[in-house]
């Protein structure tokens, strides 16, 4: 029972709060020339760029721009990240961090991943969590709602699709700052601390001398969840009961993880002016996640399989688990974070019984259902141009989207972003299962080893973030492997797609009649739910049979 | 050449904005507001020294103190982690044995709280199962030279739903618990 209440809260409500949101996120990415205040701001932004940010970009010079902004942003990360045993808001005196790790750390918050192969209180200064995680942790998801506002301007056929150092500010202060400004207070109201004074040392009542970690936390882990980051404060992430201390800072993280990519949908929507369009994408996204969280909350029932024949009360699979989120929050929280790309966890994942560590591991191979902010709904975006193109072929007719006609070029480039996900996550899965560096590195040989990879590499080419943290991934080869994972997973599926867009507005856009393939009915919605099954999950079946399949069916 | 220095003044705005301004913000309405959970919780005693972060799991191995869950970092709040066992790994298994016999054995009839033999996600969790409190309070009643039903009554006390309706089961904050024993009745060395 408490298990439909708590889904009914969570996804019911924030659906409910992403369609204002939505509507106020088209006006402020594309505010057009009718509102005066939104003149105002372009304004603004266009003083605080400069040259570069003045005019609309062509679509090669909204990436490039993209680029090099994406670069300004892993350099400067990378030298805070590097100089931080000599900055400042350095209370517990950390040390030098490793240059393969920095590598890692610089791509991952920078591509919007947040992989962690750290643990923050052990390894970071305030100054790196705030200066140079947070600080990507706002312009890397900004950078994902631009490239969805470009792609959205491309398709409504405007002259241009943008300026992206004007879009990269607007998400930021207008989208992004704006609701972290909401959330972080709630959370500082509801427990969870805002402090730079550094870590302290209590004498518990047993005697013992414990050290308790705190810092900047509520600022840190708001962000982590509005932008789909996902990058803990902490080294366990939102299980750490100074970073989620109670149901409530845990339900209205929840809701922080799938509201922006809600809304990105219905921000699509608006800027292309179809709104039933983005009903139906928005139904096919929401059905998916339904079916992920059914099938999570049911396999994460049984117990714990280690205990079966010992005297231990009936109960769900507590390892791993946090008592006060309750029984259904781990594994909601497991949907929906692998869900968003947002990868922050709230139960450790490792830890899943094998069938429920597969929901996780199918929704970053999907990475569309809702996805990463701005980036989730350009995935689906995908998905829509393979299914309109074999809706096309199948009654025998040019395939056109919204007018767009979908021809070998445009395919290409949408299977070749497609392939290059499942690409980058199952040849780095079998180059690591097939050598010691992966080998060497998983908790226990066999299928779950094989999984513990598996998430790994998903995890790293979805741009999610989280883990199957008995992996040892703190060496130089996962490091690097994972970093360059990372960022081919990150820029191909942004830029693929905007190309297939710049070819599109290149074309004559053909009227639209009643023999146009429609995009805004059930039909339609039926063929893209089939496609994302066909082309996402069928992909990988293989693989998921090798890793968490296995592991099920050999349980005592 | 004008995209790099353009980049360069939007990443300087950003950063004196989403950092060093939403930083500012959110820790002043913090230390104003809640200066107590702002700064983590901490719980001092008498003397002014700190026990504890009222958030925070601590060790408790005496016989007169409510245990808190198994730690696979040894209740570290400055190295937090889980296990990561997978559920069907024998060490968990081989723990879980372990921990039955320290909490003084374990039946069909009279089965062991689940939460006390699992480690939780950050190894830090602050908190029992009512049922796992009332699993351990013959032991600490008896450490303590009460009645068991004394126990019991702050036990019921203290127990929560800490979503309301939105959660089956009701949990003891240890510490918590461990404080107001130690309050209101005498622990052992004390007494005798």
């Amino acid at each position: 029972m408490e298990h439909i209440l708590v889904v009914t809260l969570i996804i019911g409500g924030t659906a409910f709060l992403s369609l204002p949101l939505g509507t106020y996120m088209a006006w402020a990415m594309d505010p057009g020339s009718t509102s005066p205040r939104g003149t105002r701001f372009t304004t603004l932004f266009e003083r605080v760029g400069g040259a570069g940010a003045t005019a609309g970009q062509s679509w090669q010079r909204y990436l490039a721009t993209l680029l090099v902004f994406n670069v300004v942003m892993f350099s400067v990360s990378f030298a805070i990240l590097t100089l931080q045993q000599h900055l400042p808001l350095n209370p517990d005196s950390k040390g030098a961090l490793d240059p393969t790790l920095i590598f890692n750390t610089a791509a991952s918050f920078t591509t919007n991943t947040n992989l962690q192969h750290y643990s923050g209180e052990v390894t970071m200064s305030y100054l790196s969590q705030l200066a140079a995680l947070m600080w990507l942790q706002f312009v890397s998801a900004a950078t994902g709602i631009a490239a969805l506002a470009a792609l959205a301007r491309g398709i409504a056929g405007r002259e241009t699709i943008g300026n992206f150092l004007i879009d990269v500010q607007r998400a930021s202060f207008l989208v992004l700052l704006p609701l972290a400004l909401l959330v972080a207070p709630a959370m500082v109201l509801l427990g969870v601390p805002m402090t730079l004074q550094g870590a302290v040392q209590a004498t518990t009542l047993d005697g013992a001398v414990q050290t308790i970690s705190r810092g900047p936390v509520a600022a840190f882990m708001t962000i982590k969840q509005l932008g789909t980051n996902g990058g803990g404060f902490f080294g366990p992430n939102a299980t750490h009961p100074l970073e989620n201390p109670s149901f409530w800072t845990n339900a209205l993280a929840m809701i922080a993880i799938i509201l922006v990519p809600m809304a990105c949908v219905w921000m699509f929507g608006r800027i292309i002016g179809r709104m039933r369009h983005a009903t139906v994408v928005f139904a096919v996204m929401t059905l998916f996640l339904l079916v992920k969280i059914g099938a999570a909350v049911t396999f994460e029932s049984a117990p714990t399989a280690a205990l079966t024949d010992l005297p231990v009360a009936e109960s769900s699979n507590l390892e791993g688990k946090e008592l006060r989120f309750g029984a259904t929050t781990g594994p909601l929280w497991a949907v929906l974070t692998t869900s968003t790309s947002n990868g922050s966890v709230g139960a450790m994942h490792d830890s899943l019984n094998p069938l429920t560590g597969l929901v996780p591991m199918a929704g970053m191979w999907l990475n569309a259902t809702f996805g990463g902010v701005g980036v989730g709904m350009i995935n689906m975006f995908l998905y829509i141009i393979v299914a309109v193109f074999v809706a096309g072929m199948m009654v025998g007719r040019t395939p056109e989207y919204l007018g767009h006609r979908i021809e070998a070029k445009e395919m290409r480039l949408a299977v070749l972003a497609l392939f290059a996900h499942a690409f980058l996550i199952l040849g780095g899965t079998a180059l690591f299962a097939a050598t010691p560096w992966g080998q060497s590195a998983v908790q226990d040989a066999g299928a779950h080893g094989f999984s513990e990879i598996l998430y790994e590499f998903s995890s790293a080419g979805a741009n999610n973030g989280s883990g199957f943290e008995g992996l040892g991934d703190g060496s130089w080869a996962f490091n690097i492997a994972t970093g360059i994972v990372m960022l081919l997973g990150r820029f191909l599926p942004i830029i693929l797609p905007i190309a297939i867009v710049g070819s599109l507005m290149a074309k004559r856009r053909a009227v639209e009649s009643c023999g146009t393939l429609g995009v805004e009915d059930t039909t339609f919605g039926s063929m893209l739910a089939i496609t994302v099954v066909i082309f996402g999950a069928l992909t990988f079946l293989p693989a998921a049979a090798l890793g968490p399949i296995a592991e099920h069916v050999s349980l005592p | 050449m004008s995209d790099l220095l353009s980049s360069l003044r939007v990443a300087l705005a950003t950063m004196a904005i989403c950092v060093a301004g939403y930083t500012a913000v959110i820790l002043g309405f913090a230390q104003a507001l809640t200066p107590i959970s702002a700064n983590g919780s901490l719980i001092t005693n008498d003397e002014g020294t700190v026990v504890g972060s009222r958030l925070v799991a601590q060790a408790f191995s005496s016989p007169e103190y409510f245990w808190s869950r198994p730690s696979a970092v040894d209740y570290d709040a400055g190295g937090a982690g889980g296990s990561n066992l997978s559920p069907a790994n024998p060490e968990i298994t081989a723990r879980a044995e372990e921990l039955i016999s320290a909490h003084g054995g374990a039946s069909a009839d009279a089965p062991i709280p689940a939460d006390l033999v699992t480690a939780s996600g950050a190894g830090l969790d602050p908190h029992i199962s009512l049922e796992g409190a009332l699993f351990q309070a013959p032991r600490v009643a008896e450490a303590r030279g009460v009645d068991v039903s004394e126990i019991e009554r702050r036990i019921e006390g203290r127990a929560v739903k800490p979503g309301g309706p939105f959660t089956a089961g009701r949990i003891v904050n240890v510490l918590d618990l461990n404080l107001a024993l130690d309050a209101d009745l005498a622990a052992p060395a004390a007494s005798q």
